[in-house]
């Protein structure tokens, strides 16, 4: 797969009830401990709700994208509730692409994996293998332009 | 161009109904939808609404939820913020300009774009998707602020706007932002 993407910051995953059950950081200053990466998946969860409600026309599903001064959050929501969201630098393109990449290799390694509780953090091998490859090669396409 | 005579149109009072919407085939043009202005202590100065088929809540809830899920969404962004490392404890109250700020965000129907001046004052618009980058709009209507509101020495600071000029100004600038294709 030819992807030319920017790094990231970081990714969450957060389960349909608002859980965090993957959290990644790809070398940001602001690197967190667990508590408060877990106390922002939650206000994340309830925020990206709350903003459905605020919206002036029908049919809204919540926050795809926040622009903030030093980064960007996009934010991907499945069919099922999951929602995943990286944190990259502002203006990153192909970030939407990224995260239904991330998506693909959730479902392939994650919930094909019969050991795999629904709802629990993420603990497949597989999964955080082929996730450090695709962001790898991310890494790879940046510093070589 | 003038879509509403001066002396009927009033700025919303949290209690009081909306202002009346533009005559059919005139909004579409104009591409903002909603406008809230809050001050520091999340008292909802002005709420003007031109395009807002849907309206989950009555006007306090919602002002009252905007307002939430703005103090949230900062400290939110302060907190997650991965360029700086010496981050304060989510949850404390953030001076205006302090720790990093949002300044818009989009869903699949509608953008929401954010400006806070340094004295709290907090500009609220919100767009169709596909608007381009708002933040000079926002300025704009800040200026038109200070211009017609801070200015009117009949107007008390923390008291819902009621000035007709700022309206008239605000209605003639908002008619000229576009949808970006």
């Amino acid at each position: 797969m030819n992807m030319a993407l920017a790094a990231i910051y970081s990714l969450f995953i957060i389960n349909k009830s608002g859980g965090l059950i993957y959290y990644k950081d790809y070398g940001s200053a602001g690197r967190m401990d667990t508590n408060d990466s877990l106390r922002l998946a939650s206000l994340w969860h309830s925020m990206h709700a709350i903003s459905q409600q605020l919206s002036p026309t029908h049919g809204c599903t919540g926050i795809d994208l926040l622009q903030a001064h030093n980064f960007d959050l996009h934010c991907f929501q499945s069919l099922t509730g999951t929602k995943f969201f990286v944190v990259c630098e502002t203006g990153a393109p192909n970030m939407e692409i990224l995260l239904k990449v991330i998506y693909e290799l959730y479902t392939d390694f994650v919930l094909k994996n019969p050991f795999y509780e629904m709802e629990m953090p993420i603990r497949c091998e597989l999964f955080d293998l082929n996730l450090s490859q695709v962001i790898q090669k991310d890494r790879v396409a940046l510093l070589g332009r | 161009m003038q879509f509403f005579s001066g002396s009927s149109l009033t700025s919303v009072a949290p209690e009081a109904t909306p202002a009346p919407a533009a005559p059919p085939g005139t909004a579409t043009g104009a591409n903002a939808q909603v406008l809230y202005v809050f001050n520091r202590n999340g008292v909802c100065l002005l709420y003007r609404e031109w395009h807002r088929p849907l309206r989950t809540l009555d006007a306090t809830q919602d002002q009252k939820l905007m307002f939430g899920l703005l103090y949230s969404l900062r400290s939110f962004t302060a907190k997650i913020d991965p360029t700086t490392a010496e981050k304060g404890n989510l949850g404390v109250p953030l001076l205006p300009g302090q720790g990093c700020s949002f300044y818009s965000f989009k869903t699949n129907t509608y953008k929401l774009n954010f400006m806070e001046s340094p004295s709290g004052i907090k500009l609220i618009l919100i767009t169709h998707p596909r608007t381009g980058d708002q933040r000079d709009s926002l300025k704009h209507i800040y200026n038109l602020y200070v211009e017609y509101v801070v200015k009117n020495p009949l107007y008390a600071p923390g008291a819902p706007i009621k000035c007709e000029l700022f309206n008239k100004h605000l209605d003639q600038m908002l008619w000229n932002v576009c949808v970006d294709t």
